[in-house]
């Protein structure tokens, strides 16, 4: 635990700490000696909802509302405007954004990750605005010489009725901000037939004017003067080395200033840069020429031989064999399978996958009089200050780091490697500012991957086929390789992610984790070790439905049971998402409600073309319910289209419900992508994809045409809330595996479809 | 070298084999156009070129030469492009990074083909990538910027 500590803050949020605890020592003990920490609470630095942070009110009205989340296209920019405006009571067209630089202990947690910005700000954000509100009302009332409770606000207009006065929001602004900041018990928060914004559907992407004119800053159009640009030739295995490098052609280039090499960072390497030859020059088509031009020879290290395919049969064997660690186990499911009438098992396989968000990474760094200041879409931006401190020997106060828009996120961006990568370059450049830019190259040849998982499902069968035992093994490396020294085993917060917390009414389940080792970097991708859990396990439901002979939705929700509230910690599940399993159970009913909400808005039970065919699949995760319903059409030739998608969540109260669809359609296509054609492989160590023409990805006309969002659920305004940028992910790729067997009676065991249905 | 872009006179006496997108981006500041891929495969980088939608990351700048380059900063002066309505209306962007792009490729698809069909919108707007999965609204948008529907 403390060697794990040390290595990283957001690692012990995720429930690393714990983790260890847990793998060693069976459940925890220790943990109960303090009070359990829940939510923003039990997160680095908390949460702060003081109106003097994230609430400024010039004299001409203007407010801005500080974001201290990042802002990746999941909307928090508008949807953390819209709790505060709503509250304070401002007018929309008079609000503005400010993005907060990386600085926790002034703003609470920043770690914009785990679909939880609004799960967690959500009150601290609207209390900043009631705040605000009541500071304007009290510099009225007192200016105005009247008792403040006859004062009020709205949209932006400060009156007095019995007296006829009357002021703007900016008129009291000066006033106000002298004042006392009101005590967080003495705050009413409006009710919900209150709200102005949130809720509201209408309401713009706070950022759509500069969006549409090219206006937006993301880190790889960061600026400054006499800034230099630079490319990296990264170690093309993880753990490699530069060998030798000749660098003479290179510096002929024109514009090229200067070559360097920097060292390879000890394993396992956290958020480290991976070392290579660094070419520094005058503009980025430079550099790339530059790099080109480099001769170098690598030494791997201790994984050249990384070889995708044998190591899925290394998988398979793991996740074959009796002996891995037992991560959950209620009832006796061994002897149940033994004693069972019937048997069935099967075994799934996902691939690697890489984030590639369309801006690859990208940073500028600064140094000047012992300051660093560095421009970078992070999604940590508090981990990459404390990270680019000890890079450089500074104090972390010394350091500023600029949040930038990121352009798309999906986990990779959690990992500062490519910042330090242009701190370390700014230093050797006497501190002038480096742009490093990452290639689409890069960016998949380097990524933090998404494991490759092999999970093997056994079930024993009642005499109507109906599931008395479950055994489930998952054979995948884990995200703590990173951290530590190979732990082999997946860490509690990825046993969470729907294995132990596994919601089925099945009275004797199993989970075991078979040991696999890590040959590349491992990192967080949307939704994380929820797409291996899901797919494997919607994937068999309806496997075991077919077998029955029964209707896979009756049936999905039979093995589901009725509906009733499982506290997820009682089945050993320690992490729970980091949330209080007393406020946040899993509820069975709301998961049956968004499965009858999707398959019934898609026509569950139609008739359907041949070839075509319609499949559902189910997943909690995040603290939210998703069920998909989609149709495809099989061609002759094995394409798979998938025309129609529906997809119904609940994630309690919708704050923003546009950017709920906007996550839950774009969820749809990157499953879609997951499904029919998404892998990184390996061999001899390297990534075999270089750039989008063997990653593939969903374009548009590979993406359903139509995506109906259902939003299920949120009438109870005090429920808590849910997430939303993740939990749509996991069921999409199960969902569509289950339409093509619908259509074509094939079973679709490892993604991605490919090829697969090729004759 | 000359060539104009958004309207202003420019002259370029760098690498020839230099692609426009880092022209514009290094040289002139003009960020808006977008790095994706380097090789013409997803889009983001799309301009006009003499009124055609071209990847700017695979166009040398030899190829520019002489050329009316328009970027989406030069879309139009004031917003008013009816795909930039349109993409405001309907909150099309999510990160909005690759959005330059596929604004640029609808503008030029929609003035080759005013009143597209579906297979028209996928036959163009395929060469754009967005990871963030906006092709639905993309979709809408287009209809809605060539007056096919209200909403």
């Amino acid at each position: 635990m403390a060697v794990l500590e040390n290595v990283s803050r957001r690692a012990v949020l995720l429930g690393m700490g714990a983790g260890a605890l847990v793998l060693s020592l069976g459940l925890p003990t220790a943990a109960q000696e303090e009070p359990l920490k829940f939510g923003a609470d039990a997160m680095p630095h908390g949460w702060q909802d003081d109106p003097r942070i994230f609430v400024a009110i010039d004299p001409d009205g203007t407010v801005t509302v500080t974001v201290h989340r990042s802002e990746m296209g999941q909307g928090v920019r508008t949807s953390i405007a819209m709790a505060v405006a709503d509250e304070l009571d401002a007018d929309w067209a008079r609000v503005r954004v400010a993005q907060a630089p990386g600085d926790e202990p002034t703003f609470g947690n920043q770690d914009t990750d785990g679909s939880r910005s609004l799960r967690h700000f959500f009150h601290p954000m609207r209390r900043a605005g009631a705040a605000a509100r009541q500071m304007l009302r009290e510099a009225a009332a007192a200016e105005w010489g009247v008792p403040v409770d006859e004062v009020t606000a709205e949209n932006h207009i400060l009156a007095h009725a019995a007296s006829g006065q009357q002021a703007g929001y900016g008129d009291m602004a000066t006033r106000a901000a002298g004042g006392q900041v009101p005590a967080r018990e003495s705050l009413t928060l409006k009710s919900p037939d209150q709200f102005r914004y949130i809720g509201r559907d209408d309401i713009g992407l706070i950022d759509n004017p500069a969006i549409v004119t090219g206006g937006t800053v993301y880190g790889i159009d960061a600026k400054a003067d006499g800034m230099l640009f630079a490319v990296i030739a990264r170690p093309p295995v993880i753990g490699g080395r530069v060998a030798s490098h000749d660098a003479t052609a290179a510096l002929e280039m024109p514009g090229v200033e200067r070559v360097v090499v920097i060292d390879p960072p000890p394993q396992p390497s956290e958020f480290q840069p991976l070392g290579g030859v660094a070419v520094i020059a005058t503009n980025t088509w430079a550099a790339m020429r530059g790099r080109e031009a480099l001769v170098i020879e690598w030494d791997n290290g201790d994984h050249g031989a990384y070889d995708s395919e044998a190591f899925r049969g290394e998988l398979e064997q793991a996740a074959r064999s009796t002996d891995g660690a037992v991560v959950r186990n209620q009832g006796d499911a061994l002897t149940a399978l033994q004693e069972a009438p019937r048997r069935s098992e099967a075994e799934y396989y996902i691939p690697h996958l890489a984030q590639a968000p369309m801006e690859p990474p990208s940073a500028l760094a600064m140094i000047r009089d012992g300051k660093c200041e560095v421009w970078a879409c992070v999604q940590a931006p508090q981990v990459t200050r404390v990270r680019v401190a000890e890079k450089l020997g500074l104090d972390p106060k010394d350091v500023t780091v600029n949040v930038t828009l990121l352009g798309g996120g999906f986990g990779r961006k959690s990992k500062p490697d490519f910042v330090l990568e242009a701190a370390v370059l700014s230093r050797e450049m006497d501190g002038r500012p480096v742009k490093v830019t990452w290639t689409r190259e890069d960016d998949l040849h380097h990524s933090f991957y998404h494991t490759v998982s092999v999970e093997h499902l056994q079930a024993g069968l009642d005499q109507d086929g109906r599931p008395v035992a479950w055994l489930h093994r998952t054979a995948a490396p884990t995200i703590g390789s990173i951290f530590a020294p190979d732990p082999m085993q997946k860490l509690p917060f990825e046993l969470g992610m729907g294995l132990t917390n596994m919601p089925l009414d099945i009275p004797n389940v199993r989970a075991e984790n078979p040991q696999a080792q890590a040959h590349t970097r491992i990192g967080w991708y949307r939704s994380v070790s929820n797409i291996p859990h899901a797919f494997a396990i919607q994937s068999f439901i309806a496997e075991l439905a077919h077998e029955a002979g029964r209707d896979h939705r009756d049936y999905l929700l039979e093995v589901i049971g009725p509906a009733r509230k499982i506290d997820p910690t009682e089945q050993g599940d320690v992490w729970n998402y980091g949330e209080d399993p007393a406020r946040y159970p899993i509820d069975t009913g709301r998961l049956r409600r968004v499965i009858e909400t999707a398959s019934d808005a898609a026509g569950w039970g139609k008739e359907m073309p041949a070839r075509s065919g319609l499949g559902l699949a189910a997943h909690y995760s995040f603290v939210s319910y998703v069920a998909v319903a989609a149709e495809v059409e099989v061609g002759e030739d094995g394409n798979v289209r998938v025309p129609v998608v529906h997809i119904a969540i609940d994630c309690g109260p919708h704050v923003n419900p546009d950017r709920i669809r906007s996550q839950m359609e774009g969820a749809v296509i990157m499953g879609t992508g997951q499904a029919l054609m998404s892998q990184i492989t390996f061999a001899e160590g390297r990534a075999q994809q270089d750039n989008f023409d063997s990653y593939l990805v969903p374009r548009m006309d590979s993406s359903p045409r139509e995506i109906h969002v259902h939003l299920v659920g949120g009438e109870d305004p005090d429920q808590p809330l849910g997430g939303v940028g993740e939990p749509g992910l996991p069921p999409v790729t199960p969902a569509i595996v289950n339409a093509i067997f619908a259509a074509t009676g094939q079973r679709i065991r490892r993604l991605p479809v490919g090829n697969q249905l090729t004759s | 070298m000359d060539l104009t872009v958004n309207g202003q006179a420019r002259n370029f006496g760098g690498d020839p084999d230099m692609p426009l997108l880092w022209y514009l981006r290094d040289e002139l500041g003009l960020t808006g156009t977008k790095f994706g891929c380097g090789a013409g495969y997803c889009g983001a980088c799309v301009v006009h070129i003499d009124g055609v939608a071209s990847f700017s990351c695979v166009t040398p700048m030899t190829v520019a030469e002489g050329a009316e380059v328009v970027t989406i900063e030069g879309l139009s002066p004031d917003a008013s492009h009816p795909v930039q309505v349109a993409w405001r209306e309907l909150n099309v962007a999510q990160c909005g990074y690759c959005q330059s792009g596929q604004m640029m490729q609808a503008a030029a698809l929609l003035a080759e083909t005013p009143d597209p069909t579906d297979d028209d919108i996928d036959g163009v707007m395929t060469q754009n990538i967005c990871r963030c999965g906006t092709y639905p609204r993309i979709r809408a948008a287009i209809k809605r910027a060539a007056g096919q529907e209200a909403g």
